[in-house]
């Protein structure tokens, strides 16, 4: 084992949410601070003491807004992650190295998403709408290479790398209604979810196929809503109010297996970045793959979570499909529960942020499906480049 | 005039900007060959264009004619939601071609129904202008019966 200069120095210690809905009338201004608000009431911490914050690149909410609402504190750390998804659980690894550096003592890290057409910042480049709807007409960058032949939008670069497992090792319509059913079982244990209505096999396989091999039952659902969460020092977490979220592990990696699908297939599976991610997560903790109790997976798509169960070694390569059979995910009997909220395909999808808020109660023992002593968490970020990922443990 | 409806369409339709690290790809494509970057030190074909050599490091390369020939890798038919410039083409396909020289070009198969895809499919690129200044790379169902990895 390697010891990490991040490994058990920090901890999530405040979990703050909004309501989630397909459309809410709230900016995300407004949703940010409720959701920050109830992350520091969750802690113990009054606003004014955060002194650093990290976002995703595309959070619209920036340094400057959330300055003029913290009663005048003084940041001493900021910083933002990027690549949407894959930066879900890298804001955490960055706040828990800026902790071990004692650049800041209080992180705050969130998301606040209005992608229903009622955003009050309009139609933007990441709001307001979906983000692909706003591409520019000229096109200088990467995406020149797919964009021009109808390639517009995650759904469909992940319809294609879904199509490709599906060609080298034949999983099936059957394997993604696993995944479904499972994360929407847990939803419907879950108040704050926001499609709580059980689904069958037959449901899955009725729903319309959006781009193939993908339905709309294997898409996560567009929502509105905040997460943030709240990241000090573990030697200070033992004051505060809640059981603290050790960060124990955390790793990135970014690599030539880009999104941009010209470059996707060019490099092996072992040099993707989430199996990088995964062989460095487990160098530095203290824990091996069987003694995760619990797993988050970035679940923008079922088929991206049969995926990451290879990624992350939890089924050799080709046989994530038959791992998620007959419940394989499902709360409380699955060989391994994951996405117990109900994940993005069920709760809500706030970029990921609301599936490790849901890790941090399983740490906590609060969770609407509870794992029984649930000691360790995996939560990932999303399965293409760059990405990263932490596991959580009980202090 | 149908004419004037095509070019709204075509006007709607994201295009390239050429820089100068694509100029010549989209010079070629115009006069209807697929040229791609080759290191001139390790002799590896890339794509998209870059002024390096992933393999290498070599920043010495040339731009070589590709046979335009390949397979299909991986595909999805797109039926929505789209772009509005291509929601009358719905619904479409996507598709990765594995060309001989090995890379992963992103393009379509035209004149292709959805269930007439399969993986290792051989294909054949076609030039399709849409100004005076973009050409598309897109394939069609290999026109010989040989097999075009040969
Ligand atoms: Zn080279």
């Amino acid at each position: 084992m390697r010891r990490s200069a991040i490994r058990d120095k920090a901890a999530i210690v405040g979990i703050g949410q909004t309501r989630f809905a397909r459309t809410l009338e709230a900016s995300e201004y407004e949703m940010a601070v409720e959701a920050i608000w109830n992350a520091c009431e969750d802690a113990g911490i009054s606003p004014r003491q955060i002194d650093g914050v990290v976002r995703y690149d595309i959070e619209q909410i920036d340094e400057e807004q959330l300055l003029s609402v913290l009663g005048n504190p003084h940041l001493r750390f900021f910083s933002a992650t990027s690549w949407g998804g894959g930066g879900s659980a890298s804001v955490l690894v960055v706040a828990a190295a800026a902790i071990a550096a004692r650049l800041a003592e209080t992180i705050l890290v969130y998301r606040a998403r209005a992608r229903g057409k009622r955003s009050s910042y309009g139609p933007g480049k990441h709001q307001g709408g979906r983000y692909w709807e706003k591409i520019p007409n000229v096109l200088p960058g990467p995406n020149q290479w797919h964009v021009p032949h109808g390639l517009v939008a995650a759904f469909q670069e992940m319809a294609m790398i879904s199509m490709r497992h599906r060609i080298e090792y034949g999983t099936t319509d059957d394997q993604y209604a696993d995944v479904a059913i499972a994360f929407r079982y847990h939803a419907s244990r879950n108040p704050a979810a926001v499609m709580r209505t059980p689904i069958t096999r037959e449901d899955h396989h009725r729903s319309r196929m959006v781009s193939d091999p993908l339905r709309l039952l294997d898409c996560n659902i567009e929502t509105d809503g905040a997460v943030a969460l709240l990241v000090t020092s573990v030697e200070r977490a033992r004051d505060l109010r809640q059981p603290p979220a050790v960060i124990h592990a955390g790793a990135m990696a970014a690599g030539s297996h880009h999104i941009r699908l010209p470059t996707f297939f060019e490099r092996p599976f072992e040099e993707q970045s989430p199996v990088r991610v995964a062989r460095e997560l487990f160098a530095q903790a203290d824990c091996r793959r069987e003694d995760i109790d619990c797993a988050f997976f970035y679940d923008f798509f079922t088929s991206m979570v049969i995926l990451a169960l290879e990624q992350y070694g939890f089924a050799p390569r080709g046989e994530g499909g038959p791992f998620v059979e007959n419940g394989g995910l499902q709360w409380p009997r699955g060989r391994l529960v994951c996405n117990t909220n109900g994940g993005q395909l069920s709760e809500a999808f706030i970029h990921g942020f609301n599936n490790t808020a849901e890790a941090v109660r399983q740490i906590r023992g609060t969770s609407t499906s509870q794992v029984p002593d649930c000691e360790f968490v995996l939560v990932a970020g999303a399965n293409t480049d760059p990405t990263g990922a932490v596991i959580l443990r009980r202090l | 005039m149908a004419g004037e409806e095509r070019s709204f369409v075509t006007r709607d339709i994201p295009l390239p900007a050429p820089t100068p690290d694509t100029a010549p790809f989209y010079e070629a494509a115009r006069r209807g060959e697929l040229r791609l970057q080759r290191c001139s030190d390790c002799g590896m074909f890339r794509h998209y264009p870059r002024p390096a050599c992933p393999r290498c490091l070599s920043r010495r390369f040339g731009w070589e004619r590709a046979s335009g020939r390949g397979t299909v890798y991986t595909w999805t038919i797109v039926r929505g939601p789209t772009l509005p410039a291509f929601e009358s083409k719905l619904p479409y396909n996507v598709v990765d071609v594995l060309l001989e020289e090995g890379v992963h070009f992103v393009s379509e198969v035209l004149d292709c129904k959805p269930e007439e895809l399969y993986a290792g499919m051989p294909v054949e690129a076609v030039f399709v202008p849409v100004t005076d200044e973009i050409t598309l790379v897109k394939f069609r169902k290999a026109q010989s019966s040989s097999a075009p990895s040969t």
